[in-house]
C-alpha cells in the first residue's frame, strides 16, 4: 500500500519510521472510496496505531474544469455550469456569480428580484446547515438525526421545484434578476416552513447539543485559533467558531441584507463543538431572515433591463458572497466579448480543506473523520 | 417412547447432570433453533424498530411489512460470490468466522431457561460463560489479521483492546453478584447459573434490589460493560462504519460475514442472559414472593399466551389496516397466515401441561428481550465514543465502581 501511494504523496514516505515499542508507523488511506470522506477525498494518513502523524489530502477525483469551460461559453451559458459545484448550496452559487457579472455590467437587480434571492439563498443555507449536520453527526456515529434533517430538508427542496422545477440544481437566478416571479402561494409556503422547521431544530439540539458523548467527542477535537484561521484563508462558520466576527452579509453586504436584521453567531474556544454550536445558531439567523423577507417584499418588476447578449466592458471583477461554507469568490476577467476571459471561482470548501492538516495532527483517526465532517466540504467544490 | 419422554419431563435436573446424552442433544438442537429464529427475529426488529425511531419505514417489500426480509437477505448471502482477498492467509481467513460463532453458541449449554431447562448445569457455570464469550476475540483478532488490509487490522486491534478492557469491569461486576448468592445465607455461595437464580429464590429478591443500592451499581456496570463487550453502538468502534468502513470484517462477504452476524447477535443474547441470571431472578416471575400464592400461579402461566395472543391480535389490526388493493391480496393473506400462526401458539400456550413448563423460558426470554430492545434503543440514540474515550471509561470509570462495589458488597455481607 506504502508504494501506491508513494508516487502521489508529499509525506516522507522513504522508511517508514519505528515508534513506541519498536513498531511501524502505518500508511493508510483514506478514500477516495470510504464512507465518511464526503465523496471523493482521499486522505493519506501516517498512523502510529490511532494517532494520527501526518495527514495529507488528495483531491481531484471530481474535477470537470468548471473554470475552463467558463472560457468558452457566454456568460449566461455559463451560469448553470456554477450549480454544479457546490451541488448543496446551488443557490448560493448561482447568486455569486450572477452578482458578480451584474457588476461587471454596472447592473443593479430590482429590489423584488434582491428579496426573492434571499429567501432562496437563506432556504439554502437552511439546506445545506441541515445536510451537514446530519452527516457530521453520522460520521460521529450518532445515525438517527441524518433521518430528522433529510426528512426537514425535503421541504425546502418541495419549495425550490415549485418556485423553478429543479430541487438541487436550481438555475434559480439570472444575470439581471431573477427569471420566474414567486408562484401563487410562495409567501405562505415559506412561512408555513418556517412555523414547521423551528421546533425541528430543537428538536435536533435535544439530541445533540448535551448529548455527553457527543459534547466529548467534539469539544477540543480539531482546534483552530483565529490566528491560524486568518492565517490560512478559513471562512464561513469555521472562522466565526473561532472568535472571528466576519460574515459578508454584514461586512459588505449585497443583495437585500442590509434591509435585515440578523445577528452573527460565533464561539470561543474553534473546536468542533463550537462550530456546532455557531451552525444550529445560523440556522435560526437564517429563519430570522427569511421571516423578515417575507413579510415585505416590495412589488415591482424582477429583471433588471439587460441587453439581449452580454458583453461586459474590459475589465476584472472580484465579487464574494458568504455562502453557507464560507467566502464563496468570483473573479471574472472580461475582454470586451460575449465569453469570459477567465473566471476564477474562490471556494470556501477547497481552502477550508486546507486547514485539515494542522487541526488533525496530534489527534486520533476517529478526529480525523470528525474534523472532515466539521470542516463542511463539498468535493463538486474542492475539485470544481 | 412416550412413558421416556413423560418421564422426562417430570425430571428435576438437567440432562446433563443427569448423564442423559439423548436429552442433551435434543436441548442443544432445540437452543440452536432458537437461537436462529431469535436472530433472525432480531435482524428484523432491529431493523423495523430503528425505522420507526428514525421517521422511516425499515424494510415494505418482501412479505407484509418486511416479515420475509430475513430469509431473503440469508438467502442472498448464502448464493454471493465467496471473496476471499488474494493476500489473505486462507486457512486464518477461514477459521475466525468458527471460532466466532462456536464461543458465540457454545456459551448457551449452561444458560439456564428454566430450574431444569439448561443443557448442563455446570458448578463453575459463570466463569464458563464469561471465558467462553471472551474467547470470541481470538476470532475477531484472527479475522482482522488474516485479512491482511489496514482498516480490519486497525478494527481487530481496537476490539481485542476493547474486550480484553471491558472485560475486568464485567468481571467485577460478576463476583460482587456472586458473592451475594452467599451473603446472609450461611454455605450456598455458588458459581452455577442455576444455584444463582434458586438463590435470588430463597432470597427473596432479585440482585438488583439487593444492598440497594449496591445490586443496582453491580448490575449498572455490567450493562455497560456488556454493551462495550458485543461491539455495540455507542461502543461499535471496532466495526465503526464512518471510520474502519466495516472494521474487523470488512473483507468477508457472503456466508463468512453472515456467520459474524449470527456471532454479534447471539453474543448479545447470551450477555443479555447472564444480566438476566445474575441480576433479574433469571426464569422468576416478577415480585416471585409478594406475588405467589395459587391465584398468582394461575394468572403468571397465562401470561405466555396471552403474549402470542397479544401478538396476533396486533397482527390482525395490521390485516385490518392493510391497502385493500387486489396487488396487495397476497401479502395481506400472509399476514393473517402469520397471525393465526401466532395465535395458535398463544392456544397451545394456555394448555395446563404446555403452560407449567413454558412458564419460565417465556419469563426469561421476556426478559433477555428487554435487553435487545434496549441495544436497538442505543444505537438509535448515542453517538460513539472515539478510542481514548471507551478506554477512560472502562479503566477509570467502570473499573474503580465495580471495585467499589465489590468491596462494600463483602464487607457489608461480613458485617450483617
Amino acid at each position: 500500500m506504502a508504494d501506491a501511494t508513494k508516487n502521489v504523496s508529499h509525506l516522507e514516505l522513504g522508511d517508514t519510521d519505528k515508534t513506541f515499542l519498536d513498531s511501524n508507523e502505518l500508511i493508510i488511506n483514506m478514500g477516495p472510496q470510504h464512507p465518511a470522506t464526503h465523496g471523493v477525498l482521499r486522505v493519506i494518513l501516517r498512523l502510529d496505531g490511532e494517532k494520527v502523524l501526518g495527514t495529507e489530502c488528495v483531491i481531484g477525483y471530481l474535477h470537470r474544469g468548471v473554470e475552463k469551460i467558463a472560457e468558452n461559453r457566454t456568460y449566461a451559458m455559463f451560469n448553470p455550469y456554477v450549480d454544479r459545484m457546490d451541488y448543496v448550496a446551488a443557490v448560493s452559487n448561482g447568486l455569486g456569480y450572477c452578482e458578480a457579472v451584474e457588476k461587471l455590467l454596472n447592473l443593479e437587480a430590482p429590489p423584488r428580484a434582491n428579496y426573492i434571492r434571499v429567501i432562496l439563498t437563506e432556504l439554502n443555507r437552511l439546506a445545506s446547515h441541515m445536510l451537514w449536520l446530519g452527516t457530521h453527526a453520522l460520521d460521529i456515529g450518532a445515525i438517527t438525526p441524518l433521518f430528522y434533517t433529510f426528512r426537514d430538508r425535503e421541504e425546502i427542496l418541495k419549495i425550490f421545484e415549485k418556485y423553478c422545477g429543479a430541487r438541487l440544481t436550481t438555475h434559480a437566478f439570472r444575470i439581471g434578476g431573477c427569471l420566474y416571479e414567486t408562484y401563487e402561494g410562495f409567501e405562505q409556503d415559506v412561512t408555513k416552513f418556517l412555523k414547521f422547521v423551528t421546533p425541528k431544530i430543537d428538536e435536533y439540539e435535544e439530541l445533540l447539543t448535551t448529548n455527553r458523548i457527543w459534547v466529548e467527542r467534539t469539544r477540543n477535537v480539531g482546534m483552530l485559533s483565529a490566528k491560524d484561521c486568518i492565517a490560512l484563508g478559513v471562512t464561513g462558520p469555521v472562522l466565526r467558531a473561532s472568535g472571528v466576527k466576519w460574515d459578508l452579509r454584514k461586512a459588505q453586504p449585497y443583495a437585500a441584507y442590509p434591509d435585515f436584521e440578523f445577528e452573527i453567531p460565533t464561539g470561543q474556544n474553534g473546536d468542533t463543538y463550537d462550530r456546532y454550536l455557531v451552525r444550529m445558531q445560523e440556522m435560526r439567523q437564517s429563519l430570522r431572515i427569511i421571516e423578515q423577507a417575507v413579510g415585505k417584499i416590495p412589488e415591482g418588476p424582477i429583471m433588471a433591463k439587460v441587453p439581449k447578449v452580454i458583453k461586459p466592458p474590459v475589465g476584472e471583477i472580484y465579487h464574494s458572497i458568504e455562502a453557507p461554507k464560507g467566502e464563496l469568490g468570483y473573479f471574472i476577467v472580461s475582454d470586451g466579448s460575449t465569453q469570459p476571459y477567465r473566471v476564477r471561482v474562490r471556494p470556501p470548501s477547497f481552502v477550508n480543506l486546507q486547514a485539515l492538516e494542522q487541526m488533525v495532527r496530534g489527534q486520533l483517526v476517529a478526529d480525523v473523520i470528525a474534523v472532515i465532517g466539521t470542516l463542511d466540504i463539498v468535493l463538486g467544490e474542492v475539485d470544481r | 417412547m412416550l412413558d421416556y419422554v413423560t418421564s422426562y419431563l417430570k425430571s428435576d435436573t438437567t440432562p446433563g447432570q443427569a448423564g442423559n446424552f439423548l436429552w442433551a442433544f435434543i436441548y442443544i438442537l432445540l437452543i440452536f433453533l432458537g437461537l436462529s429464529v431469535a436472530v433472525i427475529a432480531m435482524n428484523w426488529l432491529e431493523r423495523k424498530i430503528l425505522a420507526h425511531m428514525q421517521v422511516r419505514l425499515g424494510p415494505m417489500r418482501v412479505g407484509p411489512h418486511g416479515l420475509l426480509q430475513p430469509i431473503a437477505d440469508a438467502i442472498k448471502l448464502l448464493i454471493k460470490e465467496d471473496i476471499m482477498p488474494s493476500e489473505s492467509d486462507p486457512f486464518v481467513f477461514w477459521t475466525a468466522p468458527l471460532i466466532v460463532v462456536l464461543t458465540a453458541f457454545t456459551v448457551f449449554i449452561v444458560v439456564p431457561f428454566g430450574p431444569t431447562h439448561a443443557v448442563t448445569d455446570m458448578n463453575i457455570g459463570v466463569l464458563f460463560m464469561l471465558g467462553v464469550s471472551s474467547l470470541s476475540v481470538l476470532g475477531v483478532v484472527m479475522a482482522g489479521w488474516a485479512s491482511n488490509s489496514h482498516y480490519p487490522l486497525m478494527g481487530a486491534l481496537r476490539s481485542s483492546a476493547q474486550m480484553v478492557s471491558y472485560e475486568i469491569a464485567m468481571g467485577l461486576a460478576v463476583i460482587s453478584a456472586v458473592l451475594m448468592t452467599s451473603l446472609n445465607q450461611s454455605g450456598t455461595g455458588t458459581l452455577s447459573m442455576i444455584g444463582i437464580v434458586q438463590a435470588q429464590e430463597a432470597q427473596a429478591t432479585w440482585f438488583v434490589f439487593k444492598f440497594f443500592p449496591l445490586g443496582l451499581i453491580a448490575f449498572f456496570v455490567f450493562a455497560v460493560a456488556m454493551v462495550a463487550e458485543t461491539n455495540r453502538a455507542p461502543f461499535d468502534l471496532p466495526e465503526a462504519e464512518s471510520e474502519l468502513t466495516a472494521g474487523f470484517h470488512t473483507e468477508y462477504s457472503g456466508f463468512r460475514w453472515s456467520l459474524f452476524f449470527l456471532a454479534e447477535y447471539s453474543a448479545m443474547i447470551a450477555v443479555s442472559s447472564i444480566a438476566v441470571t445474575l441480576w433479574l431472578g433469571g426464569w422468576l416471575h416478577p415480585f416471585p414472593h409478594w406475588l405467589s400464592g395459587e391465584t398468582w400461579d394461575l394468572v403468571f402461566s397465562l401470561f405466555p399466551g396471552l403474549t402470542f395472543v397479544f401478538l396476533a391480535g396486533l397482527t390482525f389490526y395490521s390485516v385490518a389496516r392493510m391497502p385493500k388493493h387486489p396487488y396487495f391480496r397476497v401479502q395481506t393473506m400472509g399476514l393473517a397466515g402469520f397471525g393465526a400462526v401466532l395465535g395458535l401458539i398463544g392456544l397451545a400456550l394456555f394448555a395446563p401441561p404446555v403452560r407449567d413448563r413454558v412458564q419460565d423460558i417465556y419469563w426469561f426470554a421476556a426478559k433477555v428481550a428487554g435487553f435487545m430492545y434496549l441495544y436497538i434503543w442505543y444505537r438509535g440514540t448515542f453517538p460513539r465514543y472515539r478510542f481514548d474515550q471507551l478506554m477512560t471509561v472502562g479503566w477509570k470509570i467502570l473499573l474503580p465502581i465495580g471495585l467499589g462495589v465489590l468491596i462494600v458488597t463483602a464487607i457489608l455481607g461480613v458485617v450483617l
